[in-house]
């Protein structure tokens, strides 16, 4: 019973969000894509929580859907874009042909590596995310490894996005004249 | 579906302290849903009567009175009137997103109240029944994140529009909604320190146990979410996106009828919901002051109506405080806001998180456990914070008539004044 429900429920949020990244790279306007990658966003943390990440989950839609997307509008929305024909980035039948043929080479290398097997040492043994999520709860299911065994690799991307923020500042600010 | 045979082998010898089987937690899911959301929406229609009486009453009117007794009718006649109005659709708008952006105002503020927890657990026959309808294990991210979501309601509006007021309200609003947030979020984690998880129910049951609300133990948090919660919520002193003055009224101007009054409830109903994260967070919640008999575990069915009452009488407080403020200050100005958000508030959540962790790690050190003791010496500390805060940031440096600090010699004449009539009209008599 559970298992169907679980079925039920990978197939519809996969649909909605393959759906939605279909509709947001052919719309021609940056506002209605933008929103169908809101929707995409969200199905994508559906199949998180489905999959024990909780906390993910809620980051996902907290940081893409709540935050950064809605700076992205702000920008769209102030930018008059014009024609949405001459933004575009890939012009000409060529170009599309090309951009189709990379999409389905992607698309191949996918579907080859959901085939292989992943190593051992990567697979977790049934049951363990609602093992650790009883243990450590939702978030120390994240933090425990982030904060000990990667702690490094953390501190080292955090330090990576301090320097684009300020990098970003220096790019924005006007010269002193 | 051996759930559903256990309980049937085991009627007999149920545990009410237990784990409820399937089928009577579908019931009573079902019960909880329709008494909750009841509750919910007949409690958003009466905000609007709540609010009209009260600012009537701050400002010694009388109030709406015409419909039924004292004008209980009210909300019910102005609910009548928006779905006979006519439904305007002006040309050039972008139709679809116009007819969506209400709704997804509205929808953000409904779902948070599913997870947050309206009484103690009830000892039933049937076994646990929690009282709330999902017990998520990230139940406070998850009500931030919803929240996060609010704004693409407004921001929509405002765009879906094609009017430059509209417009401009919606860029206001994703402006402040977003930078609020993160002071917000920002301001929450001293809390989560404190429960060590992110469930709603640890949170209130740390409170229980600490045998002091996170409101005097963590009071400068407090006072940052409060002030953030008004930003969320599109409440004045916030209400920038839909300013009157300015931008006739923001981003819901070319809306009609029931599209315009879904826009309001979804503004009391993000209050309500706001509200009753304030007494979760900061007010113990459902916790029975001075009684531990609702602590432990499932409790008797007159016990959980007591808690929900006391957190029924938490959230009714917010929401008078919602009205309250908004009957009394004045809006910002939008260079303010944004002053006020990222100079002000980030600053002094992130410097609080600092300082409430360094203290805990030096508590735990010092061997004292999580009890009286330890919430009391957190009490002290924030005393002396929030003396330093009223002192060194007061009014003059904090938010500031104009873009730069107030002159000195001007601070100390507005501070000179006393603020009764006898003395503002010899000033004025100047």
């Amino acid at each position: 019973m559970s298992d169907f429900f679980y079925r039920v429920h990978f197939y519809l949020f996969g649909l909605i969000a393959i759906a939605s990244a279909l509709a947001f790279v052919t719309r021609k306007s940056p506002v209605a894509a933008a929103l169908w990658l809101v929707n995409t966003m969200f199905s994508l943390a559906a199949l998180y929580v489905m999959l024990d990440a909780h906390f993910i989950g809620a980051i996902q839609v907290l940081v893409y859907a709540g935050a950064i997307m809605v700076v992205f509008l702000f920008v769209l929305m102030l930018l008059n874009l014009g024609h949405p024909n001459e933004i575009s980035d890939i012009r000409g039948t060529w170009g599309r042909v090309a951009a189709g043929f990379v999409g389905l080479a992607i698309l191949a290398q996918v579907m080859a590596l959901a085939g292989s097997v992943a190593p051992k040492a990567l697979v977790q043994p049934a049951g363990a995310a609602a093992e650790s999520l009883r243990e450590l709860n939702a978030v120390g299911t994240i933090a425990k490894p982030l904060f000990e065994e990667h702690l490094l690799a953390f501190e080292l991307t955090s330090i990576l996005l301090l320097v684009a923020i300020v990098g970003a500042v220096i790019l924005g600010k006007r010269r002193a004249s | 579906m051996s759930m559903v045979t256990n309980s049937l082998l085991l009627q007999a010898v149920i545990d009410p302290q237990g784990p409820i089987a399937f089928w009577p937690w579908l019931a009573f899911t079902g019960v909880k849903l329709l008494v909750f959301f009841t509750i919910y929406m007949l409690g958003v229609a009466y905000l609007t009567l709540a609010e009209r009486k009260i600012s009537a009453w701050i400002q010694h009117r009388h109030g709406p009175n015409r419909v039924g007794p004292n004008g209980f009718f009210q909300p019910l006649a102005d609910g009548v009137k928006n779905f006979l109005k006519e439904e305007t659709l002006p040309p050039y708008v972008n139709k679809a997103m116009f007819i969506l952006a209400p709704m997804m105002a509205f929808i953000p503020a409904l779902t948070i109240w599913c997870v947050i927890p309206w009484g103690a657990s009830w000892a039933s026959p049937w076994g646990r029944v929690d009282m709330v309808l999902a017990d998520l294990p990230i139940g406070f991210l998850f009500t931030i994140a919803v929240a996060s979501l609010g704004v693409y309601g407004i921001v929509l509006a405002g765009w879906a529009s094609n009017n430059k007021y509209a417009l401009l309200g919606g860029l206001r609003s994703s402006a402040q909604m977003v930078s609020y947030e993160i002071s917000m979020g920002m301001a929450l984690i001293p809390v989560l320190l404190f429960a060590g998880n992110v469930t709603l129910r640890s949170i209130v049951d740390q409170q229980a146990q600490m045998h002091l609300w996170n409101v005097l133990t963590l009071s400068i948090a407090f006072l940052v979410y409060l002030i953030s919660a008004f930003a969320e919520t599109n409440r004045l002193p916030f209400d920038l996106p839909e300013a009157e003055s300015e931008l006739i009224t923001g981003y819901h101007t070319e809306y009609s009828a029931m599209k315009f009054s879904l826009f309001f409830i979804a503004e009391y109903a993000n209050m309500a919901t706001q509200s009753a994260m304030i007494a979760t967070l900061f007010f113990g919640g459902w916790d029975i002051p001075f009684m531990t008999a609702d602590n432990t575990g499932a409790v008797s069915f007159p016990l959980v109506l007591l808690s929900m009452a006391i957190m029924m009488a938490k959230t009714l407080f917010f929401l008078f405080f919602y009205i309250w403020i908004r009957w009394t200050l004045p809006r910002f100005r939008y260079d303010q806001l944004m002053s006020l958000g990222w100079k002000v508030l980030l600053p002094l959540a992130l410097a609080y998180i600092v300082i409430v962790a360094t203290l805990m790690l030096v508590l735990d050190a010092a061997g004292i456990d999580r009890g009286l003791v330890y919430g009391l010496i957190f009490l002290g500390v924030n005393a002396v914070l929030l003396g330093l805060f009223f002192v060194f940031l007061d009014r003059g440096k904090i938010v500031s008539p104009a873009n730069a600090p107030l002159h000195a010699e001007e601070l100390k004449r507005l501070r000179g004044i006393t603020a009764s009539r006898a003395r503002l009209s010899a000033l004025s008599g100047d």
